[in-house]
């Protein structure tokens, strides 16, 4: 097996006369097509992308720390609301996940590399620009994007500020760029498992992705059309959402969220995998029902395509849609919970240790199962009416979506961190991160539960003065929240630069292919491929 | 990578693309396919966008039916719009004849075009109109008022859970979109 690391690129690996280490300069970056060096672009752009939108969330919770108007313009915080969840959704998650992928699934399944590493390189480096194009908007005369990450019409046509085109044109790069990435994650698991590397001997990280990037095929491009609508209707006169012209509002809602709930499991299957492969390692014992995770996560997709219109209960649809898309929604508590039970009963008289990924991974399995439980208040219609639009449903997400996704992938990172850098991260720090983390966010994301029953709207700059106290505690919460992170930011940095020698397997308990090559994972890995028994 | 892992590599790729370029021709398809839905299980509150012919069917005497009717004008459109009645009490398959009254308010020609919408919702499908300003772009020249026509009847088969039918307009400035309004506006000029 090569030796050749990332850190100490070398000219040639001796094996393969066609192949070698990792080039030196910027233009490795730039032309790479090696699965690990866009992982790690993935990964670092994410990372970039989730302080840039959680600086957004600390203007929000800045402004939101008193009633009253004080920092911002109403317009700019509309601003902020809107690009915090685009930048979160689509340049945080979403590309942790690709990275993610990048990174393990050719580990995990025995390939040299994905399957179309050229497509690869060009999913990742049209973000950047994506991001850029958004961004930049902010500074538009105008403004940007302010009608909200679900850009309603006709707030997003008859409303919009001049620079609504560059948002959509953003977009649709996103879509694209997760279309390819997409494409590229099937291909590899169709094609390129190593022999004996059977269905059902997947590793469900892998299984998890594999589902996604269906559902990612199937929903960017409802996506892409329905920023194309809003396109046109604002540019080019037609009416696909404007009354006066023979359109309907509403049916922009059914389009965005026919995209938008799949888009929730898109966020949070990978998540599901990731936590069944780091329950076990660190409980010692196998996932507890593989097959029925693997069933879970396939219905689960499946469901997600029937219950898009519980989020517009409140629009006036025929009571036996209501009671229908109610149904349907609870009925996804089924595999969800399923995956839940089976992660307990994995831990269940395990010998359980509490390294970092392990703390995230259980905190993840208790604050994820409390956002699934606010999701089920809010499918019930009746209750709905009141919950509609109010802080209630902004802790019901960021339950699922901050302890929920981005916990697994932090937990993911510091699971692999010693893979990918052959050194060990600082334990005490990871841990401090792991308290602070997890006692903030409570303090930042519980109380919004109490203000939304009590009726505060989400979405604006100002509000009643008898919120004023929970939104002062919200507030620290946050800043606590995303001070918390740049510890995160420490413990990457200095695992990088060096620490304790990593083993091909850190974790005892751990089981994958990925631990059976050196740490550092060598440049390229599985050249050869291994008998999978 | 071998010859025959790459050949089954494109296969797979071009039907993958072809899910994906599927899907968002599915995005669009979801226009017409949603107007079919609400008309064909009459939700949404959708009335029928061309004249229905008057079938004279028995009027149900012993029935009565309040219909109210509402009117809304967009914020930024300088019209007054007012139904001639607020409500009347009609029978069943009876075929009734009302207007509303519209003035345009300010010194520009302004094209106007009403959307109408039954509530409830599984009523529309039994609210006939044989002849509606709607089903046309009302155009009114600067300060003029008109009235406009509104003849309908309700199906007799109307379910006796309703008792009364809301129509409510929204009156919309197209004249911007409009072919009338440009014309209008470019002579003007
Ligand atoms: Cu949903």
């Amino acid at each position: 097996m090569s030796t050749i690391t990332q850190d100490t690129p070398a000219a040639h690996d001796d094996h393969h006369d066609d192949h070698h280490g990792a080039p030196k300069g910027i233009m490795r970056w730039i032309l790479t097509t090696n699965h690990k060096d866009i992982g790690t672009l993935y990964l670092w752009f994410s990372f970039i992308m989730f302080l840039t939108g959680g600086a957004m969330a600390m203007v929000i919770r800045a402004e939101l720390f008193q009633p009253g108007l004080q920092l911002v313009e109403p317009n700019f915080f509309n601003q902020m609301t809107t690009v915090h969840g685009l930048v979160m959704v689509f340049g945080a998650v979403m590309p942790a996940f690709t990275g993610l992928a990048n990174w393990l699934i050719p580990m995990m399944i025995g390939a040299p590399d994905m399957a179309l590493p050229r497509m690869n390189n060009w999913s990742f480096w049209i973000l950047p620009f994506a991001f850029t194009i958004l961004l930049s908007s902010l500074f538009m005369e105008g403004g940007g994007p302010n009608f909200g990450w679900t850009f309603y019409a006709p707030l997003s046509t008859t409303y919009s500020p001049d620079s609504t085109a560059l948002f959509v044109f953003s977009v649709h790069i996103m879509g694209i760029s997760s279309i390819m990435g997409a494409i590229n994650v099937v291909v590899t698991i169709v094609n390129m498992r190593a022999p004996g590397m059977t269905w059902m001997k997947l590793p469900l990280f892998v299984w998890t992705w594999l589902i996604t990037a269906f559902l990612l095929i199937a929903v960017m491009p409802v996506l892409a059309g329905a920023v194309t609508m809003v396109l046109t209707d604002k540019y080019f006169a037609t009416s696909f959402f404007d009354a006066a012209g023979g359109g309907d509002p509403v049916m922009f809602q059914h389009i965005f969220w026919f995209f938008g709930h799949p888009e929730v499991y898109i966020m949070i299957l990978p998540s599901f995998g990731i936590i069944s492969a780091i329950v076990p390692a660190f409980s010692r014992k196998p996932l507890f029902g593989y097959a029925s995770m693997v069933y879970a996560t396939a219905s689960i997709a499946v469901l997600s395509f029937l219950v898009w219109a519980h989020h517009m209960f409140t629009t006036g649809m025929p009571v036996f849609a209501e009671l229908f898309f109610m149904y349907c929604t609870m009925l996804i508590a089924v595999p969800t919970g399923v995956k839940v039970f089976n992660w307990v009963a994995t831990m269940w008289r395990g010998s359980i240790s509490f390294e970092t990924p392990m703390l995230f991974a259980v905190a993840f399995i208790i604050l994820f199962t409390i956002g699934g439980f606010s999701g089920l208040m809010l499918a019930i219609t009746p209750a709905d009416f009141q919950y509609h639009d109010t802080y209630f449903v902004v802790a019901h997400f960021h339950y699922v979506l901050v302890t929920g996704a981005i916990f697994s992938i932090m937990a993911a990172a510091y699971y692999w961190l010693p893979k990918w850098t052959g050194n060990m991260y600082s334990e005490s720090l990871g841990r401090w991160h792991f308290w602070c983390s997890v006692i903030s966010v409570n303090v930042l994301f519980f109380p919004m539960h109490f203000l939304g029953l009590a009726g505060m709207p989400r979405r604006i700059p100002d509000y009643a003065i008898q919120f004023a106290d929970v939104n002062q505690i919200v507030s620290i919460g946050g800043f606590a929240f995303g001070l918390s992170q740049l510890i995160f930011l420490a413990v990457v940095i200095k695992c990088i630069r060096g620490g304790e020698k990593a083993p091909a397997k850190p974790w005892e308990g751990a089981e994958g292919l990925e631990w059976t090559i050196p740490s550092p994972a060598p440049y390229h890995s599985f050249t050869t491929p291994p008998e999978v028994k | 990578m071998s010859q025959p892992q790459s050949k089954s590599n494109r296969k797979l790729i071009t039907m993958l693309l072809f899910g994906a370029v599927g899907m968002f021709g599915f995005g669009f398809a979801l226009v017409p396919l949603y107007d079919v839905l609400c008309d064909t299980l009459g939700i949404n509150g959708k009335t029928q966008s061309t004249a229905s012919v008057y079938k004279p069917v028995t009027v149900d005497k012993n029935r009565t039916v309040t219909i109210e009717f509402v009117s809304q004008v967009q914020s930024d459109m300088p019209w007054e719009f007012k139904p001639q009645m607020n409500s009347m009490q009609v029978h069943p398959g009876e075929l009734i004849r009302t207007h509303f009254v519209a003035k345009n308010l300010s010194a520009n020609h302004i094209v106007g075009q009403a959307i109408p919408s039954v509530s409830p919702g599984q009523g529309a499908a039994y609210f006939n109109k044989t002849e509606c300003f709607c089903f046309n772009q009302q155009v009114l020249a600067a300060t003029a008022t008109a009235d406009l026509p509104l003849i309908f009847y309700v199906d007799p088969e109307l379910p006796d859970s309703i008792t009364t039918l809301t129509l409510s307009y929204t009156l919309y400035n197209i004249t911007d979109k409009s072919y009338a309004g440009s014309v209008e506006q470019g002579a003007a000029r």
